[in-house]
């Protein structure tokens, strides 16, 4: 267990640089003076001339790189060039709110898909089976934002049920979730309705079975739990594409998270902010995913000893 | 001549297994509209679908405007219409840069193994360590808005797909006893790669490429929503939802429309290319 787990720790660790090397570039693929883009345009030359500095700009690239790794790893990410805050501070501000967003909507998620793929897989090629398959569809092909928009005019403004946008009480969470949900209920409920499928059809479930136990334990605790695995891992790899639907998400509900920071960072071409919010992403992305692995290792004991 | 009937009946049998999805069917129906809209824009709408007529903002459906008329007087029905012609631009220039930059690096990648594989797939796994999303979000940071750099972005975070589906294809081809036997009678290595493999990668990629321009139009419409992709006043359905947000309590009638266009433009993709993978390899599916 210790062995596997040591080996998926170290293997992310080609990732990182490989994130952060493409972060070091990313700002020096720009156009300009790489100290003129991190303090951006209102800048004074003072200001340009310490980033320079701080950084060791007028160093050879290698060393730019090492002093850049030792920023990164005591997690100084500078200041940003819009409101002149450190960018960490900024990003632990809003962090929670996004993953408060992208919580409620994995939970809503499973709730919904993982049911729908059972039943789906208990009748498979029934209407109620078509039904899911098209919902399911429907939800990848659906614009998230657009959904927003239109849960908005339903929920806000004919029925007045729900705020429009803005943070507070639950119910303020509840559209945004929703939203973010739609699309990653539809590859839970895909995943699970094929992995069940599978399982359904499976010896040990005709074991099940023929031993006279009802189909409610059969299909829950003899196929579900064999279907879990892949079910997990849709879950955690949705977990990224949550991430940039929260970027859609936040803009359409104004919810202050860091995909609302991020595009607006963008938009103000706020350097040292666009960075780290990339950074904050990628190492999220990496520790579910690292996440999922070692639920992997506890759900089925056989990948302990691979 | 013998290969040509061959492949001929193998095409025709894949044709009729097309044919009776109806699901593809249907999004074959949807994508061939979409397709005519792109092409007939200027038949369809007549006049300027970018010119303002401030006298009539934010109109409801009527007989002249059937969709109504966004905040500055424009026709929706006219800018939804135009907007297929740059949903499609976008999503046939992504896949071209996935195919451009994504086969080769796969073929190579696959083929060669070794010191470059590892390189390559190195480079990959960075990039897969991004959601496609958040990679052309921030591929757009470096480049800029526009509708060049949403192609470039777009297409740029596809590739990894692209190479992880070539190389993992190659790999499974290379094996073969006729790659062997063109590896024995001295072939080159690029007219194995071409000739002999590339051929055997086509389903997945064809498979690929219909879903990828779904999700490219999704991606585009999401940077135009977010400000950031194609700008105004280039009819883009995203950024026409964009400028609809600001307006939503006093005509959510022009967020509605728009949003239909991405969506069952996306679905005819999604629609499509479930079909194609069931009917020609079912070994994809998911």
């Amino acid at each position: 267990m210790y062995n596997y787990l040591i080996k998926r720790l170290l293997s992310i660790i080609p990732v990182l640089i490989g994130i952060s090397l493409l972060l070091f570039f990313m700002l020096r693929m720009l156009p300009g003076d790489p100290a003129q883009v991190l303090a951006g345009q209102m800048a004074t030359p003072e200001e340009i001339q310490n980033i320079r500095s701080q950084l060791g700009l007028d160093r050879p690239i290698h060393q730019q790189y090492a002093i850049y790794l030792s920023h990164l790893v005591r997690l100084d990410l500078g200041y940003s060039a819009r409101t002149q805050n450190p960018v960490i501070q900024e990003i632990w501000a809003r962090l929670p709110n996004t993953m408060l967003l992208a919580m409620v909507a994995i939970g809503l998620a499973c709730l919904f898909g993982i049911p729908a793929g059972i039943i789906s897989a208990m009748r498979p090629y029934s209407w109620i089976d078509y039904a899911v398959t098209m919902m399911a569809l429907f939800g990848i092909s659906m614009p998230v934002f657009w959904l927003g928009l239109m849960l908005v005019v339903v929920f806000s403004i004919i029925l007045q049920w729900l705020p429009a946008g803005g943070t507070g009480g639950w119910q303020y969470v509840i559209l945004p979730s929703i939203t973010l949900a739609s699309f990653v209920v539809a590859f839970i409920a895909r995943m699970t309705r094929s992995t069940m499928l599978e399982t359904l059809s499976q010896d040990f479930t005709t074991t099940a079975r023929s031993k006279g136990l009802t189909e409610k334990i059969v299909v829950v605790k003899h196929a579900l739990r064999n279907a879990l695995i892949p079910i997990i891992t849709v879950v955690g790899l949705q977990f990224g594409m949550l991430l940039g639907g929260a970027v859609l998400t936040e803009t359409v509900f104004a919810w202050p998270g860091i995909g609302r920071l991020i595009v607006d960072s963008i938009l103000a071409r706020d350097y040292p902010m666009i960075q780290g919010v990339i950074l904050i992403f990628g190492l999220l992305y990496i520790l579910v995913n690292l996440l999922v692995d070692m639920i992997y290792a506890f759900v089925d004991p056989r990948i302990r000893y691979d | 001549m013998a290969e040509n009937r061959v492949s001929d009946s193998h095409f025709k049998r894949n044709w009729a297994k097309l044919k009776r999805n109806k699901a593809a069917l249907i999004g074959g129906l949807l994508i061939l509209l979409y397709v005519m809209s792109a092409l007939l824009a200027p038949v369809l709408y007549r006049g300027n679908p970018s010119a303002p007529n401030l006298m009539k903002s934010l109109e409801l459906p009527s007989l002249e405007n059937p969709l109504g008329t966004d905040e500055l007087g424009r026709s929706i029905l006219g800018r939804i219409i135009y907007g297929s012609r740059i949903s499609l631009l976008i999503a046939i220039g992504v896949v071209s840069v996935g195919f451009i930059i994504g086969i080769p690096l796969g073929l190579i990648s696959g083929y060669y193994g070794g010191k470059i594989d590892f390189i390559i797939q190195r480079i990959t796994d960075t990039m897969l360590a991004f959601p496609g999303f958040l990679l052309a979000l921030g591929l757009v940071a470096v480049l800029g808005v526009g509708l060049e750099n949403t192609v470039i972005s777009i297409g740029i975070s596809m590739v990894p797909i692209y190479i992880r589906l070539v190389r993992g294809c190659v790999l499974s081809v290379s094996e073969e006893v006729y790659v062997e036997a063109a590896k024995a009678v001295g072939t080159s290595d690029a007219a194995i790669l071409i000739r002999h493999i590339l051929p055997n990668v086509m389903v997945p990629i064809t498979v690929q490429t219909t879903l990828g321009m779904g999700m490219a139009i999704l991606f585009a419409a999401g940077l135009g929503f977010l400000g950031i992709g194609v700008q105004p006043p280039t009819p883009e359905w995203g950024a026409m939802l964009g400028s609809a947000r600001s307006y939503l309590f006093r005509a959510p009638h022009v967020a509605t429309f728009p949003g239909i266009a991405i969506f069952l433009s996306v679905l005819s993709f999604n629609l499509f290319g479930d079909g194609l993978r069931d009917a020609l390899d079912p070994r994809f599916k998911l």
